[in-house]
């Protein structure tokens, strides 16, 4: 086995197109789980935890480096919010928000935050750079359309950020827990808002129909909000497995979408 | 494939097969088996050690990867003498089968380092990734309090 730990993206790039079959670690929190189940054996590793390059984090830029631990203070509450409820400490620090990005789990906690944001996802390779809008970057259940010789190197936010954001989501206790449901609200002052959830499909799920019946309420009262958790209830798509049934992601879908809305509300 | 680290604040080398884990290297090759495997999938704890500062899994990192890295484990928190979250532990009897507790050692350690007076609540937030099978929680957390208390 060959590990390389590049000085910079050039650097990484470069090994990853004269490697196409290498592996990729950041934080090691998912890989190591399966080099130690024995379910991979990687010939090459590119090791990025300390490419600094990455680390770099801005109110519109988020390098794929960082870890969670470092997000959970920064400008975005939402992103504070879900850095927070990933793992443990020792979690946080070793795992990345571009290792959430490339594993592309359902239930990855910072996605719904890149999808309600409508993010885009930068790629590094050494025939160039391109961004990839969330939803054409994430294909499937930890499918990608990052390219074997693609880096990931960044999460990049729009101009218009809204004014406030929640996040939230339900496990089985409050420590290291894989999302059963997992929510991000985002309302503008002017009524636009945005809801995105995970792990009720095998990519983030938008509840488009919710948004718009929503953002056209300049003051949401008990009949509106309601209906907004009915909409959202109905658009997600949710799986029945070891964590929980299809029905009770459902119904917790609307509850969790409602009671962010109503905290972006009343802050 | 040789991989240098500082452990315990001295140079060591170590011959590394492949992809294995730094809980491995530090057990099978250093010698140093206070760190403990147990799930082997960052769920316990009781691998914590410091990496370059930051608590983290050794089973979850990469021997390879600690290259030219810092690390600490249970054997080297304290001197001479038992480090402050050893003694606190002794005295609150914050031992059953003893497994999980070189991982909250270094966890509690690295808490107290960031934050020297934790809330209990800060507390149980800081060891929710160590996992006591023998659910000693009570008397760990009595432990840890009367050292922060007695300050």
């Amino acid at each position: 086995m060959e590990v390389v730990h590049p000085a910079d993206i050039d650097d990484a790039v470069g090994a990853l197109a004269a490697h196409p079959e290498a592996v990729l670690l950041a934080g090691g929190t998912d890989l190591m789980v399966e080099v130690n189940f024995d379910q991979i054996r990687p010939e090459t590793v590119v090791a990025l935890r300390r490419l600094e390059d990455i680390q770099d984090v801005s109110r519109r830029r988020i390098g794929a480096g960082v870890t969670f631990r470092r997000l959970e203070s920064g400008d975005h509450n939402a992103l504070a919010q879900l850095a927070r409820t990933i793992g443990s400490p020792q979690i946080r620090a070793a795992g990345t928000i571009g290792g959430n990005i490339g594993t592309a789990s359902p239930a990855g906690d910072s996605l719904p935050f890149l999808a309600g944001l409508d993010a885009e996802i930068e790629l590094h390779s050494t025939s160039g750079t391109r961004r990839l809008p969330w939803d054409e970057f994430f294909t499937g259940v930890k499918r990608t359309a990052r390219r074997p010789d693609e880096l990931i190197t960044a999460a990049v936010l729009p101009e218009d950020l809204p004014d406030f954001q929640e996040f939230a989501k339900i496990g089985q206790r409050s420590a290291m827990v894989i999302s059963i449901v997992a929510a991000c609200v985002f309302r503008w002052r002017d009524g636009r808002t945005r809801v995105a959830l995970g792990s009720v499909g095998p990519t983030p799920v938008r509840a488009r129909r919710a948004e718009e019946m929503i953002s056209q309420e300049a003051d949401p009262g008990p009949a509106a909000l309601e209906e907004f958790a009915r909409l959202v209830s109905e658009e997600v798509s949710p799986i029945t497995d070891h964590r929980g049934t299809s029905d009770y992601r459902r119904h917790a879908s609307g509850v969790l979408a409602r009671r962010l809305l109503e905290r972006c509300l009343s802050s | 494939m040789r991989v240098q680290m500082t452990v315990n604040g001295e140079a060591r080398v170590c011959d590394v097969k492949g992809s294995e884990s730094l809980l491995f290297a530090l057990r099978d090759y250093l010698n140093l088996t206070g760190s403990k495997g147990a799930c082997e999938q960052g769920e316990c704890g009781s691998c914590s050690v410091l990496l370059d500062g930051e608590l983290v899994c050794s089973c979850l990192v990469m021997a390879a990867d600690a290259e030219g890295s810092e690390v600490v484990t249970i054997e080297g928190l304290g001197g001479p003498e038992l480090h402050p979250v050893q003694k606190a532990l002794v005295d609150s009897g914050a031992v059953q089968c003893g497994f999980c507790t070189p991982g909250f050692v270094v966890a509690a350690a690295a808490l107290l380092e960031e934050n020297p007076a934790p809330t209990s609540d800060e507390m149980r937030e800081a060891l929710a990734g160590n996992i006591c099978r023998c659910t000693g929680y009570g008397a760990i957390l009595r432990g840890l309090e009367a050292l922060v208390g007695g300050r």
